[in-house]
């Protein structure tokens, strides 16, 4: 016998690792970059960070694929062809700039609201807002309003914080969890740890989504609910809660405006307003004393079962007001089981299951606290069940409510901010009303008078020009979306090809595949790209596009302005939008160019940041003209928001060396950054990590790190006032008020107690002819397009089937292989079906964004995600069918505009085999060779 | 070589957690990526960007669904990479001696330089756990990370298999099974770990640990709430004697 | 299984190659000069042939000779060192009754040396458990028998091919009908492979990758019950029934007809032991 053959078990795979931040989600992770010989070999989760500890998922691990992308565009383009066409010539950066400048200066000097700025799932967002502001278009937002702007509202609304990514479940001592229409979510790998974490205490996790795969899969419990139906539930939860009695009254009292005073008479001029003192502030009933005083004044126990007459007006406390409402029958389990599509038993075991655990496993943490009100507290005492809900309940046309119905949940039980419930991540909490209210005056050769996005207190914070038309061009803020916070990116292109409000001149985006999977109506968007008015101009003059890689959205592009990778560029997470914190620590982090590009493309900021000089936009200039930032490493590192307070807290300039939160801009501070492995952490001192509203170390730590200038503690709002306004105006009462035709849907979806109706499209289509709810969910494998370009993931999926329920399937004769005709209000898509039994019975659905344009993404045009890949956005309209009223709603949430990507109803019928998914569309000229073979 | 050792001195192996798996492929492209770097033939792709890519993956995530009397379906997320059986056909059927399971640890590999590409191993194996690399033509399987977990030109703390670093969800667990005390041994005794296909006589080490009951409530009467009023006159009495209560 | 081209050609004309071997070593029908020159010659070119063939399934033909040192445990290797002996064995028996010399011990030795081989090549497909189909006895037999109706065709021997020719329908047929339940009888399924059947019924939902991968392509290929059941019939006809009419046809005119006939009929055989033949690893993509 021959002996054991020796194996090499000390390979170097690498002379260098290069920390910084993973790109390909929403996550930011901390990678460990392997180089060897300056070339990039291994990709490996950085130990140390907050977000992963180490961990990564499946497109992070595979970067290097998406860094050596046949995709990636290499120099400047500009148009030849058609629009839509793909033909392109390469110029120079100067070219581009110059070009870019010619239809911009003009503008910014006449009409600024004619450029148009959106950007997509940005990570710089206070970057690119800063840019549109001092350019002065009202017309900005990032992918928010697309995407999960009802959580991101209804959240900051209720309790100043939302699930999107302003908290998180306590994972360490939660013991039951609530999951809502989550496939991925954007915490994806922070979501997988916890629930790891769940799993190894044993921890009950209830699932509720119409489907069972990924997390949904691992649940203790499924809740197959019909889609749409979450607020229902929720609210039959609520019922079944206050029943019982099982509220945490304590708490309601103390740390929400439960027991607020209510103006309850139907004829008055503030009804439904908080009754309130000279001074403005809300008033209750305090129990000690039963007198009117401030909800949130020293010493004050606000009765919740208080009243008070006064003026001849009855006011009564927003919590009886919760109360008469959710007691009501028509949220007993019996009544809203079968319109959920799940049994009314499942209902009620889940409540006393909520109950049992937040009030007989109630854990005590010996930590003494002081709260606003200056009471001493010697423990802190939480209620261990949390919730989280992402795009399962936001993307629904009634996803704000449902949303605030979930929130109003957890706190009658009071886990939030508690341990064991649902932590704020710093900066949040933070109210609505300590936001910004929304800027859209557009001045000729002046920037914006502040932010453009905000969220709005009533009817005079909307966005109307004087005439009561929108200001902006996606009408975000007006009376179609009042709490519009987000924007709405998915109704640009359709109102600019619409000249609905105004026509404009150059689109500019960065970073969104609005030419494909971003945008419903896909191929009606792609027309409207390339749409021409009479004299056989384009109806969009310019567009100019920045991106990475060969989109679909390029080739509508009149100039592309290349992009770098993630890894070729420096990028700040900052404090300013969206960081990567904790509930236990701050963090922001950096991306550094761990790589250096080999084509000529340059980061989109620093372009920005150069386009900003040469258009002598306020704040990238000096007095002398010269440009302000170098590049965009320079804005990180000198860039003020407000004195002492920039884009990254670490490693800032103090009286006595470095100072971290506020201090001066310091010049080597990316440096520090990259010596600390990209990120910077500040911890949330012990005595201030729960109750953060209301804890006074905690606001003092706030205040100490720059998040606020003074502490700002806030009560959460069960009842939302600024709701109740916007139904006073629609009812006809106040200065401001809605066209008539939106005075209805107004009345029916602005209550300020959480309200169930079912999704407006239902209302459009017939339920007997389209009964099938169509869903997409994101593959853990996936990143929306840019995964297709990636040899490794497009291995994983690179088809969609859809997957149909088991009576559907069987109704239908379906067996694996065959194709159906799938058909809603809007369109049809003819597609190859798969069967599925943990399904709803009346959903189908698909992985979302697999399909490709042919010629996209320097794939071969018979790629399979070319022709038997699809998209079920060719059924989704953007603007509902018409209703003999001559009017078009936008298929959004009629209170923040959120697009209701999930609220489509479809009908399906069987179709001989194809070959290819319809509908073709043709292809586009590729501007980067195709990708090579064998690798 | 190509006979099985009499014994192993130790018997290093995952331990794959079928409750928690979430399905995440992460596993599979950590697996990939590190494989694709640290072999020097790498782990290829043919037709990358093309109709029909296909490479060699050495990891790979099943989802079975499962239809219950009783209970709701389900769905079981199932990775499946090598399971360095202790009777491995993989290596008895291989001519050339390619193939073998080290005598120290378990692990089964395959010499490259020593492999004619006949395809034998894979036929041999039941679980699908070997693939031919579509360039280099010859086969690849996991090697248990065999050129992490004793590399000492990693930090200490990384020296377990690369899809163990990686798993999000904390599905994969490395160790030594045949040592009782070890953490994957109380695990695979604590959750009644299994073989699979123990028909096939191939003495798996790694194990797959069960998912745990699911929707096991379901038709157990657990107490319902109380109602405290019936309606909402009742519920404002209940009201003002909690409130007096706190 | 993938049923490969260079796999039926391998075993299908070495296996007739060395059929043909065993009859000559047995002296029937006893060759010389020319005429046993001539009968090596389609012999060797047979079994050689097959050989070859099989060096165009390895991804590294270039290190074929690696194949020769695992005769302890594996058949491949067995069956790499028994055709080496056999064609040596033979060659050196045919060379001498080329030159006239006829060693009778020496022709039986290779006669035994090529059934051997035989067995060998069978042996790599019957002793994989994996493939229930082909974890079987009568496996071996029936490759032995075919290679010896094949050769004994080849050899013109009448009455001997005949009945070879019976033996070996029935066992094929035989092979079917336990083959047909071999893979349910082997007590693997899709539950045994997953662990799960306690939960449930358990089916594929998603498989790890929606294109192909080696594994796929290689061990699932998935032939119609009704299109099997057609080849069979083919198969059987030209192999057995045609090849038994000509033999059987009044005055001999057509038995040179019967070799070529069964040879075909072999290959329609042997494509369908592969095609048909399932891997348990099937069983984990849900493709059957
Ligand atoms: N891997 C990967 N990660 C990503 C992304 C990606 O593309 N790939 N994209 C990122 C982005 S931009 C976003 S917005 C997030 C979104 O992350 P998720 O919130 O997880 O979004 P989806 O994948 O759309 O999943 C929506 C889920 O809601 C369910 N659902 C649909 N309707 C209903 C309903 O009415 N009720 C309930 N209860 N459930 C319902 C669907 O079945 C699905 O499981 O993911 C981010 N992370
Ligand atoms: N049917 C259906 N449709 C949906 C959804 C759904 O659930 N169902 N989800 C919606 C949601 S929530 C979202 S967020 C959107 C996501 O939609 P998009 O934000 O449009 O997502 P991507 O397809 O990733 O497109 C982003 C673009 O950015 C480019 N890009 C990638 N990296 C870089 C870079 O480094 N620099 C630059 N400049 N560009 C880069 C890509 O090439 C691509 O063209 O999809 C929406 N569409
Ligand atoms: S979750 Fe994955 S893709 Fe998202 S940042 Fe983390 S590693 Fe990157
Ligand atoms: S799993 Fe397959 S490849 Fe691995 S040792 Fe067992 S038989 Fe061999
Ligand atoms: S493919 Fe390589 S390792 Fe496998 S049996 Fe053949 S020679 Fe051995
Ligand atoms: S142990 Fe290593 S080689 Fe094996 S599956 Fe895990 S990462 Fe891949
Ligand atoms: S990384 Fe973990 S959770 Fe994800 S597929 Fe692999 S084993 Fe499952
Ligand atoms: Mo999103």
């Amino acid at each position: 016998m021959r002996p054991e053959p020796q194996v090499d078990t000390q390979v170097r795979i690498s002379d260098e690792v290069r920390k910084t931040t993973c790109y390909m989600c929403a996550c930011r992770c901390g990678i460990d970059v392997h180089l060897k010989d300056g070339k990039l070999v291994y990709i490996e989760g950085n130990r140390d960070h907050p977000v992963n500890k180490g961990v990564l998922c499946a497109k992070g691990s595979a970067g290097i694929m998406q860094v050596n992308s046949p995709a990636r565009l290499r120099a400047p383009l500009r148009r030849v062809g058609p629009r839509g066409s793909g033909e392109f010539e390469e110029i120079s950066w100067d070219e581009a700039l110059d070009l870019a400048v010619s239809w911009m200066k003009p503008l910014r000097d006449t009409a600024p609201e004619k450029l148009v700025f959106f950007t997509g799932r940005d990570q710089s967002q206070s970057f690119t807002g800063y840019w549109a502001q001092a350019f002065g278009t009202p017309n900005y937002a990032a992918h928010g309003g697309f995407c999960s702007v009802n959580m991101a509202a209804a959240g900051i609304y209720t309790m100043g914080g939302a699930f999107w990514e302003f908290g998180e479940p306590d994972w360490d001592r939660t013991k039951l969890f609530l999951l809502f229409g989550v496939a991925e979510d954007h915490a994806s790998n922070p979501m997988k740890l916890g629930l790891s974490k769940l799993k190894a205490r044993g921890v009950k996790i209830i699932s509720v989504n119409p489907i069972r795969t990924g997390y949904n899969a691992i649940a203790d419990e499924w809740v197959g609910i019909t889609p749409g139906t979450d607020g229902l539930f929720v609210l039959s939860l609520i019922h079944e809660l206050l029943r019982s009695g099982k509220i945490d009254l304590d708490y309601l009292s103390r740390y929400t405006n439960a027991g607020v005073l209510i103006d309850c008479d139907p004829k008055s001029e503030t009804e439904g307003l908080f009754l309130r003192d000279d001074e403005g502030r809300p008033l209750c009933i305090d129990r000690k004393t039963g007198k009117p005083a401030p909800l949130d004044g020293k010493a004050v126990r606000p009765d919740l079962a208080g009243s008070l007459r006064r003026a001849g007006i009855t006011h009564r406390t927003a919590f009886q007001l919760l109360a008469e409402t959710y007691l009501s029958d028509d949220y007993a389990p019996a009544k809203v089981a079968k319109r959920c599509g799940i049994e009314a038993n499942q209902i009620r075991r889940i409540a006393a299951d909520l109950a049992r655990t937040a009030f007989e496993e109630a854990i005590t943490l010996d930590r003494p606290w002081t709260d606003f009100r200056g009471e001493r507290h010697k423990t802190m005492t939480g209620r261990p069940v949390s919730m989280h809900a992402m795009r399962g309940v936001s993307a629904h046309s009634n996803g704000f409510q449902t949303a605030r119905a979930i929130h109003v949940l957890q706190i009658l039980l009071g886990s939030v901010e508690v341990p064991g419930g649902f932590r704020f991540k710093p900066p949040y909490p933070k109210p609505a009303h300590a936001h910004p209210v929304p800027h859209h005056k557009a001045t000729p050769g002046a920037p914006l008078g502040g932010p453009h996005l905000g969220y709005p207190q009533g009817p005079e914070h909307l966005a109307l020009k004087d005439d009561g038309t929108p200001s902006r061009i996606d009408k975000a803020f007006s009376w179609e979306n009042p709490l519009s916070a987000h924007g709405l990116m998915h109704m640009v292109i359709a109102n600019a090809a619409a000249g609905d409000p105004y026509r404009i001149d150059t689109l500019f985006l960065y970073m969104a595949n609005m030419a494909w999977n971003s945008s419903m109506n896909t191929r009606g968007t792609m027309e409207m790209l390339s749409a021409t008015d009479d004299s056989g101009d384009y109806t969009i003059p310019h567009i100019i596009v920045s991106d990475a890689y060969s989109s679909e959205m390029v080739a509508y592009a009149d100039l592309v302005l290349p992009d770098t990778t993630y890894l070729e560029r420096h990028d700040c997470i900052s404090l300013l939008d969206r960081p990567i914190s904790d509930p236990d620590a701050a963090a922001d982090a950096i991306r550094w160019p761990v790589l250096t590009p080999d084509r000529d493309v340059r980061s989109f900021q620093s372009a920005l940041c150069d386009l900003g000089h040469r258009l002598s936009l306020p704040g990238f200039v000096d007095e002398d003209g010269a440009p302000r930032f170098a590049d965009y490493a320079d804005y990180i590192q000198t860039h003020e928001r407000r004195a002492g307070v920039g884009p990254l807290a670490g490693w800032r300039i103090g009286a006595k060396g470095y100072a971290h939160g506020r201090g001066e801009p310091n010049g080597a501070q990316i440096d520090s950054y990259i010596a600390n492995g990209g990120f910077f952490t500040a911890h949330v001192p012990d005595e201030a990590a729960f109750f953060k509203p209301w804890n006074a170390a905690y606001q003092d730590w706030a205040v100490e790190m720059g998040f606020y200038d003074r502490p700002e503690p806030y009560l959460f709002q069960l009842y939302v006032e600024p709701l109740a306004k916007f139904r006073l105006a629609a009812s006809g009462r106040g200065t401001r008020q809605p066209p008539d035709h939106l005075r209805a849907p107004i009345l029916a979806t602005f209550h300020p107690l959480p309200v169930w109706y079912p999704p407006l499209s239902e209302g459009f289509s017939d339920p007997v002819e389209y009964p099938l709810h169509a869903l997409t969910q994101r593959p853990m494998a996936m990143y929306h397009s840019w995964g297709s370009q990636n040899a490794w993931l497009r291995q994983i999926h690179g088809v969609n089937p859809l997957f149909v329920p088991t009576a559907v399937w069987q109704a239908h004769g379906f067996k694996d292989g065959d194709w159906a005709r799938v058909t809603s209000t809007h369109g049809e898509i003819v597609v190859h079906v798969a069967h599925m039994a943990a399904l709803n019975p009346h959903t189908v659905w698909t992985w979302n964004a697999i399909g490709k344009r042919k010629g996209a993404w320097a794939l071969s045009p018979g790629a399979p995600e070319a022709t038997k890949g699809f998209l079920l956005n060719h059924l989704i309209p953007e603007l509902l069918p018409e209703r003999g009223d001559g009017m078009r709603w936008s298929n959004s949430d009629p209170v923040t505009g959120q697009a209701a990507w999930f609220d489509l109803k479809v009908k399906i019928e069987k179709v001989d085999p194809q070959d290819e998914a319809f509908p073709v569309i043709a292809a586009q000229t590729s501007p980067v060779p195709p990708g090579g073979q064998d690798r | 070589m190509t006979a099985l050792p009499d014994k192993t001195d130790r018997t290093l192996g995952l331990v794959i957690d079928l409750d928690i798996c979430v399905g995440c492929h992460a596993c599979v492209v950590a697996c990939k990526g590190w494989n694709d770097t640290s072999q020097t033939s790498g782990l290829s792709d043919s037709d990358p960007y093309g109709e029909a890519p296909e490479g060699a993956f050495l990891n790979r995530i099943h989802s079975y669904e499962i239809t219950r009397e009783d209970a709701p379906a389900t769905v079981v997320h199932f990775p499946k990479s090598c399971l360095h059986c202790e009777d491995a056909p993989c290596v008895t059927v291989c001519p050339t001696g390619a193939s073998f399971k080290r005598r120290e640890d378990g692990i089964v590999l395959v010499n490259e330089d020593d492999c004619i590409g006949c395809g034998l191993c894979a036929w041999a194996c039941p679980y699908g756990a070997r693939e031919m690399d579509p360039t280099t033509q010859v086969m690849k399987k996991c090697t248990l990370c065999v050129d992490r977990i004793y590399n000492e030109e990693l930090p200490e703390i990384d020296r377990e298999p690369a899809c163990v670093r990686t798993c999000p969800a904390n599905a994969r667990h490395f160790g030594d099974l045949s040592d009782p005390g070890s953490a994957v041994s109380k695990l695979v005794a604590a959750r009644e770990g299994m073989d699979l296909m123990p028909e096939m006589d191939t003495r798996p080490v790694n194990k797959y640990l069960p998912p745990r009951p699911r929707d096991a409530e379901i038709d157990v009467l657990a107490p319902l709430l109380e109602p405290v009023a019936e309606e909402p006159r009742g519920f404002l009495k209940w009201l003002d004697a909690a409130l007096d209560r706190i | 299984m993938h049923p490969a081209r260079s796999l039926i050609l391998f075993t299908v004309l070495s296996g007739q190659g060395f059929g043909l071997l065993v009859f000559l070593g047995l002296g029937t029908p006893e060759v010389e000069g020319w005429r046993a020159f001539a009968a090596y010659a389609l012999a060797f070119a047979l079994a050689g042939g097959g050989l070859m063939s099989s060096a165009f399934h390895l991804g590294h033909p270039e290190r074929a000779l690696k194949a020769f040192r695992e005769w302890r445990t594996s058949w491949l290797s067995r069956e790499a060192w028994l055709s080496v002996a056999a064609l040596s064995v033979n060659g050196l028996y045919g060379l001498c009754l080329m030159l006239g010399l006829r060693i009778a011990p020496l022709g039986w030795l290779g006669a035994l040396l090529a059934i051997a081989t035989v067995v060998a090549t069978s042996m790599i497909y019957a002793s994989l458990r994996t493939v229930p189909r082909w974890h079987r006895p009568e496996v071996p037999v029936l490759f032995v028998a075919l290679a010896l109706s094949g050769g004994a065709l080849i050899a013109g021997q009448r009455w001997l091919g005949l009945s070879l020719l019976l033996i070996g329908a029935g066992l094929q047929l035989f092979a079917w009908m336990r083959g047909d339940r071999a893979l349910a009888e082997s007590g693997t399924s899709i539950h045994s492979a997953t662990g799960l059947g306690m939960m449930g019924t358990v089916r594929s939902l998603e498989a790890p990758h929606t294109g192909e991968n080696y594994l796929t392509r290689e061990m699932v290929h998935v032939v119609g019950r009704k299109h099997a059941a057609k080849l069979r019939a083919i198969g059987a006809a030209l192999a057995f029934a045609g090849p038994a009419f000509f033999l059987l046809w009044p005055g001999g005119a057509t038995v040179f007809l019967a070799a070529p006939f069964h040879l075909l009929g072999t290959c329609v055989l042997r494509w369908l032991f592969f095609a048909q033949a399932e891997h348990v690893v099937g069983l984990y993509y849900g493709r059957r």
